[in-house]
Order: structure tokens, then sequence, then C-alpha cells
């Protein structure tokens, strides 16, 4: 990988904040599956951190790690603002004020969008019982204001099953945005969507950096990437293969750079 | 910005909720049953069915295994079955009679060791199949031998009197009659309350959806797949016990088979109660009003003069036809087909 550009884009940061997240050595394998291999990985506050690579690079599993869904191959460590995580979890990850948009959507179909929407952190009531009122009201102010989805489907007491692509994904991302996190992963929000359902979603990651957070955007579209970014990762079979400043590359650059990886596993 | 707590409904008018028969369906669906076949049955025999007899006689017996099948909604739930829980219906008893009996018949002592008995049967269970991804089918019924040779080597084969004398207190709030209606149904009423709640109004419950539907996605949202079906289970560990000291104390007898017979008809009621074989849907209504159907099919068969063999035949048609009808109108509801998606 190219170190020089690791260490440009470390300058380039707020130097006295510690990132919200880093990943030091952080290998994944799965049986035989080595999908992780030595990954160094920051995302700094207020930063956008795009994250590049071909179907099966490991962006998703990357992913899933810093969200402590999968726990690194020994030798790995993760950082919460400086300081390092053992019992690193899901739980532990949102509670800090982590959130992600799955690929896989991560939603429980047979539901109603309000169990779905507040699933994991669930809101209670004084007396301790779960706060049903607050959930659906919750549910059908957020679909409709925030993602402006108006259809019969996305009542807050609808099953997800009826919904379309879109409404499931809006669900989705409603929920990530909803407990306003320091960090937000999107990874491939974009996919499966239509044009304005794509474009309110670029917009939502524009948002995160206004209102001062950091997030990880993973999308196949590099006009999707490139515009909203600080900094880019790309990923190859595993490895990290380059860190990018945005000012450092332009996008006619990456993208060349990106079918030299394809094709050779190298960017240079 | 996303986190403010304004409460205003949605301007739209184009959403509109989902219809009461798409939410409550299957309920609505056990409750109709419920009531046709308690008409047909006083339209048969409406000597029978008028007299109050009758109905005291099913709401002493029908608790005895529906608790458990309040309790065991948990766990079908979260797409898993426990068909252990009669072993631990006996083990449990038979934890309450020897404790019981070696502390001067204390018999609050008892209870402590029945129910840490029925808890710790469930544990095991849970932990079985949620932490060792053991299918809880071929389990339970491995857990269901051991726990029952335990018992039975535990009691010698022999069973335990439990009159009054021996305790009466305990015999005043598991068997005598509280203002006429049997002690038995109101016991069941609690469980379906408390129970009730725990599903539907606690984070426990919102959960143990959430497994049962998807339990990738319940993990991915940080959800302790494993520690939720392990507390399902260990809750029809401890309902067991609870339905093995009624049927006990009902009997004035702890016998060492106690919990045979026990098994189908609290599945049964289960299913017919519209709770999915497949995990993430279900009802502890629907479990408590199919108990009551299948106990009021066994009492009123016998009491309306018709021969016992034709017990299993109603059986049998109400759980198919039911079960049946359930599938086809839910399907209806999601707009799937029948024959494939
Ligand atoms: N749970 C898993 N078990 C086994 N292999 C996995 C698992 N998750 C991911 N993989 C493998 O890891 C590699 C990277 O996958 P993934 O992270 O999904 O890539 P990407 O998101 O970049 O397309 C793939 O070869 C995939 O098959
Ligand atoms: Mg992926």
């Amino acid at each position: 990988m190219s170190t020089a550009a690791a260490h440009k884009s470390q300058a380039h940061t707020s130097a006295d904040a510690p990132p919200v997240i880093e990943l030091r050595n952080v290998s994944k394998t799965f049986g035989e599956v080595r999908s992780l291999s030595g990954i160094n990985f920051k995302v700094h506050p207020g930063e956008i951190v795009g994250l590049l690579g071909d179907n099966g690079a490991g962006k998703s599993t990357l992913v899933k790690t810093v969200m402590g869904f999968h726990r690194p191959d020994s030798g790995g460590e993760i950082f919460f603002q400086g300081k390092r995580i053992d019992d690193w979890s899901v739980a532990r990850a949102r509670g800090l004020g982590i959130e992600t948009v799955y690929q896989e959507r991560a939603l429980c179909e047979k539901q109603p969008i309000w169990r779905n929407m507040f699933m994991g952190r669930e809101p209670r009531t004084k007396w301790g019982l779960l706060d049903v009122k607050k959930m659906r009201e919750e549910s059908a102010r957020l679909m409709s204001e925030h993602m402006g989805f108006t259809s019969a489907a996305v009542h807050p007491d609808n099953v997800v099953t009826t919904m379309s692509g879109g409404e499931k994904q809006g669900v989705a991302i409603t929920r990530a945005l909803y407990f306003d996190a320091q960090l937000v992963i999107l990874d491939e929000p974009t996919m499966g969507l239509s044009l304005t359902e794509t474009k309110k979603t670029l917009d939502f990651v524009a948002g995160i950096k206004k209102a001062g957070k950091s997030a990880i955007f993973i999308d196949h579209n590099i006009f999707h990437v490139y515009p909203v970014v600080d900094r880019l990762y790309v990923l190859d079979r595993g490895k990290v293969a380059g860190v990018y400043d945005k000012s450092e590359i332009s996008m006619d650059d990456l993208i060349d750079r990106l079918y030299r990886v394809a094709r050779s596993g190298s960017l240079e | 910005m996303a986190t403010e707590t304004v409460s205003a409904k949605p301007k739209n008018n184009r959403v509109a909720p989902p219809s009461m028969l798409r939410r409550h369906g299957s309920q609505l669906g056990i409750i109709g049953v419920g009531i046709a076949m308690w008409l047909s049955f006083v339209i048969a025999a409406p000597a029978v069915f008028t007299n109050a007899n009758i109905y005291l006689a099913f709401m002493q017996t029908t608790p005895q295994f529906g608790i458990i099948a309040i309790a065991l909604t948990f766990v079908v739930i979260t797409g898993e079955i426990d068909l252990s829980f009669p072993s631990i219906m006996a083990l449990g008893t038979a934890a309450f009679c020897l404790v019981t009996a070696s502390f001067g018949q204390h018999w609050i002592l008892g209870l402590i060791a029945g129910f840490a008995v029925g808890a710790l049967c469930g544990l095991v269970n849970g932990l079985l199949v949620a932490k060792l991804n053991i299918p809880s089918l071929v389990i339970t019924i491995g857990t269901s031998f051991l726990y029952r040779g335990l018992e039975l080597v535990l009691m010698n084969g022999t069973g335990v009197p439990m009159t009054a004398k021996n305790y009466p207190e305990l015999h005043a709030l598991l068997r005598e009659s509280f203002f006429g209606v049997p002690v038995q149904t109101l016991w069941m009423i609690v469980v379906l309350v408390a129970l009730w709640v725990l599903l539907n109004r606690t984070r426990f419950g919102a959960h143990v959806f959430l497994v049962g539907d998807n339990p990738t996605s319940a993990r991915l949202m940080g959800i302790n797949v494993v520690s939720v079906k392990t507390r399902a289970f260990v809750l029809v560990g401890l309902m067991a016990v609870f339905a093995g000291l009624l049927t006990s104390i009902y009997g004035y007898y702890f016998w060492p088979t106690t919990g045979d017979g026990f098994l189908l008809y609290t599945i049964a009621s289960v299913f017919l109660g519209g709770t999915s074989v497949f995990g993430g849907t279900g009802s502890v209504v629907g479990s408590f009003v199919a108990a009551f159907i299948i106990g009021a099919i066994n009492a009123g068969i016998v009491s309306a003069g018709i021969n016992a063999f034709y017990t299993q035949l109603a059986f049998g048609l109400v759980i198919v036809v039911s079960v049946v009808l359930q599938t086809v109108i839910e399907r209806r509801i999601r707009r799937q087909s029948l024959t494939g998606r």
C-alpha cells in the first residue's frame, strides 16, 4: 500500500482528537477463507470515509468487524476514541454511537415497521415497560417526514414484507439516522434504489458531514462516493490497497487505479 | 435533528393503517373457532352445556397444560420447540416432594427447590439449543429422557401422597375454588396477563419476536440471541413445574409418570392458537383460548354422553381444520400465493 498517502492523510485531519474508530492489524478468517488481512483503518471525527473495492474484497466484513459483529483474529486491535476495547460487541458499539445500514439491511420482515425501527434499542417508559406508543408514533413521523414515504405500505403497523425495496431500505436508513450517531456506516445503501431515493440517500451522507458527524460510505458507484467523501480506502482481496485524501487524487485518476487493481491487484 | 421527540401524526392521509383483520387475524380466528365450537356443543347437548358443572370441570384441568402452552409460545416464537416439559413437570414436582419431606413439610422450601430445578432444566435446554446451535427438536427429545430418567431414579419409581393435611396452605392456593371459580383457571389468567406483558411490553418480549423472525438481523442489531432463546426455555421450565404442582395437588398424589399425555395437548394449543412454527409470530392469547378449546372438547364429548372414542377424532378435526384455515387466511392477508411465493 502507499504509505506516503497514509501519512499525509493523518496530517490532514484535526490532529488532537483521536479517531472515532481505529482498526490496527485486523485480520478475519472464516475457516479457510481469509476475508481481511492486516487491516489498518481509521475514521476521524467529522470525516466521511469512502470504502471502495470489488465484490468480495472484504468491505462488508470490515464494517461488521467495526460494529463488533465479527471478532477480529488474535493480534488485531480495535480502538474507540483512542481507547483500546477488548469486549467489543454490536450492543456496545451502538451504545457508543455507531449505527450501520448493513448491506443485507438487517430487517425482521414479518415484524411491523415500528419493531424494526427500534430493534435492539427499544424505548421504555418510566415503569421500565416497552414504550409502544412512542415506537409507533416516532416510526410514522420518521417515515413520512424524514424519508417522505407516503404510500399505504409504510404505516408503522404494516409488516416489512409488504414493502418495496426502496421502502425497506428507507427503514434501515431512517433507523441508522434516528439515534443521532456520531459514526454512521452505510454499506451499499443505494443498491436497488430509484433515482430520487438515491439522491435522498446521498443528501443524507452530505448531511452527516454538515452535522459534524463521521461516516463510512460504501458504494460501487464512484460518482456517488467521490463527491461526498474526505478520504478513500481501496480494498482488494482483504488488504488495504491504497488510502487517498480526496485532495490528492482526481476522480479520473481514481477510476484508472481501480481498473488497475481489478486487473493486477496493484494500484501502481 | 432526527432525535426530536415530536409526536405529530403524519399529515398525509394516504398512510392508512392495516385492517383490524390483518393485525389480529389469527387471534380473531381462534376466538371464532372457540365460539363456533361452543355453540355447536350447546345445540348438540343443551342440557349438559347450560349446566355450570361442565365448565367447572374443564376449568380445573385445562390449566394443567394450558399454563405451559402460554410459556411454550415464547419458545415457538423464537423458532424453537421444547419437547422435554412433561419430564420437567415431573422432575420439578419430585424435587418439591423430596425437599418438602426432608425439611418437616416445609412447602416453601419445596417450592423454591422445585422452581430452581425447573429453571435449571430450562437453562440446560436453552444453552444446548442456543449456544451450541443444536436443533431443539432433537436435543429436547434427549433431555426429556434425561430429566424423566433422573426423576424415576430419584423417586425410585414410587409416588408421593400430596394431601391437604400435609400442607393446607398450598392446597388453598392451588386447589380450592376461589369464590366458586376454579383456582386453576385463575392462576392461568394470572400467568396469561403476566406473560402477555412480558411478551408485548418488555424488551425481552420484543427480542423474542425479532430473534424468531431473523436471528442474523437480530444479531447485527446487537441483540443477544443466545440469551433471549435461553430465557424462553427457562420460562417453559418454570411454568412446567408450576403445572406439575397444580396437576399433582389436583390429584392429591404425585405420580412418577406425571406429564405423560401432556405433550400433544400443549403443543397443539400453541399451534391452534395461531403461533407460527416458522417463528417470528405468535400470541399468548391465542394459546390460552386454544388450550380451553382443547380442554372443552375433552370434557364436552364425555359429558355429552358421546362415546369417548370420538374425542381424538374431534381433536383431529378441530386442529387440522383450524390450522388449514389459519394458513389459507394468513396467506390471503399477506397476498401470497398458496403454492409458493
Ligand atoms: N460469515 C462468513 N463466513 C464465511 N465467509 C465469509 C463470511 N462473510 C464473508 N465471507 C467471505 O469473505 C469475503 C469478503 O466478503 P465481503 O466482506 O462480503 O465482501 P464485499 O462486501 O467487499 O463484497 C468473501 O469471499 C466472502 O465469501
Ligand atoms: Mg458487501
